[in-house]
């Protein structure tokens, strides 16, 4: 992956601007030690570093406004960063970048039952959301898979999902206000504890905007009312299709489930060879989970498991108490771990038209023989957004690059099949170039100028989501004019 | 003009010499009076994908909105944020568009547990003020590859485009309802049990007050809802003993709030939308003598407020912005004659920062300046 060359000019200023950082903030939140900023120097696409020029830690939105202020004056780029958890290299560093970290900004603000929501600094991770909360019987929904350590800043940044999403749905459905710092040091409140905006829904464009639009120091979320109970059901299938199919009449039977979950035969083996969570060996196997009271979870496991039981599954098993549910999930929830056991692997984060599955599980099974490249599949089926782990060695020369091709062509086969290129995880510079495959180039043109908006300059979170070849030329005009 | 195709409108707004009033079924005529020249979405119609296993469903803008209700509900499923007809409140006649719905970002009282008309919009196409055909997002659930302008065009009022296609999540209609009904009850109280009740697990779908009444309605399968509205009406008890709502009844009853029957006939009209626990003082403060119409939805986040003439209205609407500004939140004045929507911000004004966005941001989707001009403010 291709990233734009510092700018020496920038580079140059490295010493004045740490000093005028240090006027603003704390000596101990301006990191700038080159063996200290490494650090940073990737996220959890580890296979792209850079560090950065140096790195800030402020605490306070005050803070973050005039470190913005000063790289916006000293046309310095700003990458802002949560945990750093991206698996797009949403939080990739360039070496003429300021890496504005939020960690220290992890405080609960408010908390409102009356009205269901708590206000929270960005930089508090998605768990302790809830953690705040769940003592008085609430929950904060979205739930990616890294929520004990993702930040909610990075959240807002991919528009996040999780398992349970089919039900409750993504960040952007339960986001109700920001407190947002422009690249210029403007302090914009965005939404609060009401519902809907009053005029355009900046709220609705900045989630998901990948932190390049500006910096979110603060978040007002909804929270729910937790469910009496929860119980999932594991079912396995001989074949693919008719697992795609089961989902597809549990949908237009007229339950809604809180999760789906999928995993193929590669992705049970391995899961199974490490965590032994007693998964039959089949085709795929799927995870159903509904929430209620008792009663209500019967009758509406008793709807599914009675579709279930029409396409002949080769395995199916109630959870009966928490012991043999915990098991149902232990699963799924290691097997990101399990396949990592065996290989390096590369996460992709597709999404299809759910009848479109069966056709494209087989399309990756074939292009995983021509490339000579393993590959299991796990995901989210009620939504049809896809997790498939390509095996790869990283210390066999040209086998990222094997990889990447790999992953890429099944990105385009899920855009091809009416799809897109990334359901919760972003395109970060991950799957920036491919960007073309799912727009024309003017979709990308009204996508940049609502950049060009936000931040004229183009200083935030630069070569990230668009690509090179289009963002480049904007980016450096702006450098021109300097 | 009533383009028929996605080419015909680019082609249109491509070589439009001045400003152009956008409409759909023109049924919700909500904002600042546009002069310009009509254009019509209702000639681009049809449903052009709908795939129920999927919960996806695809339509041209100019779809009358009862012809996607009825496929909708001929699979069982359902718009799930239950738009609004906004004719009888504001006396119009015509056809509701598909279009027109997310244009203005219509959500009825559902909006409260699953969301708005914005939350269930997967994909847009549109075309802009260059007469460009664009798009954004898609036909699938979770799709977040690149910004999120879907969010934008929803409640934009045509200002930054023209909506030519949209695709929805939607979701199964469930087996039954059954609502629980307080009476005697006033607005502060309404609100507390409101918020009790969506404080509690039991899965309230619909919170509102209307004449007296607080109204909590419960929709699943027919053994859940028996349960939860047993539970439910034991947790509320210390709010008195509810009457139970249900069958063709109930669905007119929610369709009479969804629609805000209450305020039929009102030629003045606003809508607030407020943190839910402030509606009774902001209620108190602005209506002391309780002089307007009111309803309250959404728990008490929505309050729709009503006077019989337009007399006074610009003191209504003076005191009811002066109250908000203290309290946070936002008022709509949704009908009123020409000449106050003319003289009155009928949007709330916004921030100096927030409001020079939205200037640049309207410049860049519609450099002409021709998209229903000033609507928004």
């Amino acid at each position: 992956m291709e990233m734009p060359a510092p700018n020496p000019a920038v580079l140059a200023l490295k010493p004045r601007l740490v000093a005028r950082l240090q006027e603003v903030l704390a000596p101990d939140a301006v990191i700038h030690d080159e063996a200290e900023t490494r650090a940073y120097e990737c996220d959890a696409l580890t296979a792209y570093r850079c560090p950065p020029l140096c790195a800030v830690l402020p605490s306070t939105t005050q803070q973050v406004s005039d470190v913005l202020r000063i790289c916006h004056e000293m046309g310095v780029p700003v990458v802002p960063r949560g945990s750093g958890t991206s698996l797009a290299g949403g939080a990739l560093p360039t070496a003429d970048s300021v890496i504005l970290g939020v960690a220290r900004m992890n405080d609960v603000l408010e908390v409102d039952y009356d009205n269901r929501f708590v206000r929270v600094q960005s930089g508090r991770t998605n768990l302790s959301v809830t953690g705040a909360v769940e003592a008085d019987g609430f929950f904060y929904a979205p739930d990616p898979s890294s929520q004990l350590a993702c930040a909610i800043s990075g959240n807002i940044a991919m528009n996040s999902g999780g398992a349970h999403c089919l039900k409750y749905g993504v960040t952007t459905n339960n986001l109700l206000g920001v407190t947002l710092v422009l690249m210029d040091g403007t302090v914009l409140e965005l939404g609060g504890a009401h519902m809907d905006a009053p005029g355009l829904d900046f709220l609705g464009v900045i989630c998901g905007s990948e932190g390049q639009l500006g910096v979110v120091t603060e978040a007002t979320l909804r929270i729910l009312p937790k469910p009496e109970g929860a119980r999932p059901v594991l079912m396995g299938y001989d074949s693919n299709e008719v697992a795609g199919q089961v989902v597809s009449d549990i949908i237009k039977a007229g339950v809604l489930p809180v999760a789906i979950e999928f995993m193929d035969r590669p992705c049970i083996r391995a899961t199974e060879a490490f965590a032994k969570a007693g998964y039959p060996d089949c085709e795929a196997l799927l995870i159903v989970e509904v929430e209620g009271s008792a009663d209500e979870i019967d009758e509406q496991l008793a709807l599914i498991t009675a579709i279930a039981r029409r396409h002949n599954p080769v395995e199916l098993r109630e959870a009966a108490d928490e012991e043999q549910a915990r098991r149902i999930w232990l699963g799924r929830k290691s097997a990101f771990g399990a396949m990592g056991q065996i290989n390096d692997y590369m996460c992709l984060d597709g999404t299809i038209p759910v009848s479109q599955l069966p056709y494209v599980l087989r399309r990756i099974g074939e292009m995983s023989k021509d490339y000579g490249l393993g590959v299991g599949n796990v995901f989210h089926a009620g939504d049809g957004n896809m997790h498939p782990l390509i095996l790869f060695d990283a210390n066999k020369p040209g086998d990222l690059e094997l990889c990447e091709a790999f992953g890429a062509d099944i990105l385009r086969l899920c855009v091809e099949v009416g799809g897109c290129l990334t359901g919760e995880h972003g395109v970060g510079i991950e799957k920036r170039d491919l960007m073309v495959d799912q727009f024309a180039p003017d979709d990308l043109d009204i996508q940049m100028a609502v950049k060009d908006v936000f931040d004229p300059k183009w200083l935030l979170n630069p070569a990230k989501v668009f690509p090179l070849a289009a963002s480049e030329p904007r980016r450096q005009a702006q450098i021109a004019a300097e | 003009m009533h383009p028929t195709s996605e080419a015909d409108l680019a082609e249109a707004i491509a070589t439009a010499k001045g400003a152009l009033r956008i409409q759909g079924g023109a049924t919700r005529d909500i904002g600042a009076p546009v002069i310009g020249t009509p254009l019509s979405t209702q000639a681009m119609d049809g449903i052009v994908e709908y795939e129920p296993g999927a919960l996806t469903l695809v339509a041209r803008a100019g779809t009358p909105l009862a012809q996607i209700e009825a496929a909708l509900a001929a699979e069982g499923q359902r718009l799930p944020f239950e738009p609004m007809d906004h004719r009888p409140v504001l006396g119009t006649t015509g056809t509701p568009t598909i279009g027109g719905v997310v244009a203005a970002n219509v959500s009825g009282p559902r909006r409260v547990q699953v969301g708005a008309c914005r939350d269930f919009l997967l994909g847009a196409r549109f075309v802009d003020g260059a007469g460009r055909v664009l798009k954004n997002g898609g036909r699938v659930m979770k799709n977040v590859t690149g910004y999120d302008l879907v969010k934008l065009m929803a409640g934009s009022f045509g200002t930054l485009g023209v909506i030519t296609e949209v695709s929805f999540k939607v979701l199964p209609i469930p087996e039954t309802q059954v609502t629980l009904a307080f009476s005697g009850h006033d607005p502060a109280r309404a609100v507390v049990t409101m918020a009790a009740a969506l404080s509690s697990p039991f899965e309230v779908s619909g919170a509102a007050w209307v004449q007296g009444q607080t109204l909590l309605r419960l929709e699943g399968m027919e053994r859940s809802v028996a349960y939860r509205v047993g539970a439910l009406a034991q947790r509320l008890q210390p709010f008195g003993q509810a009457d139970h709502i249900q069958g063709t009844a109930a669905n007119t009853l929610w369709q009479t709030i969804r629609d805000a029957g209450a305020l039929v006939g009102c030629e003045t009209l606003w809508r607030v939308s407020l943190k839910p626990s402030d509606a009774p003082a902001f209620l108190a403060a602005v209506d002391p003598e309780q002089q307007l119409k009111c309803q309250i939805d959404w728990g008490g986040g929505l309050i729709w407020l009503g006077a019989q003439t337009a007399e006074n209205a610009a003191n209504t609407h003076a005191r009811l912005r002066a109250e908000i500004a203290t309290l946070g939140g936002h008022v709509t004045m949704l009908k009123a004659p020409t000449a106050l929507r003319t003289s009155l911000a009928v949007f709330q004004p916004e921030p100096p920062a927030t409001a020079a966005l939205a200037r640049a941001l309207r410049h860049r989707f519609d450099p002409k300046a021709i998209l229903n001009p000033g609507l928004m403010g």
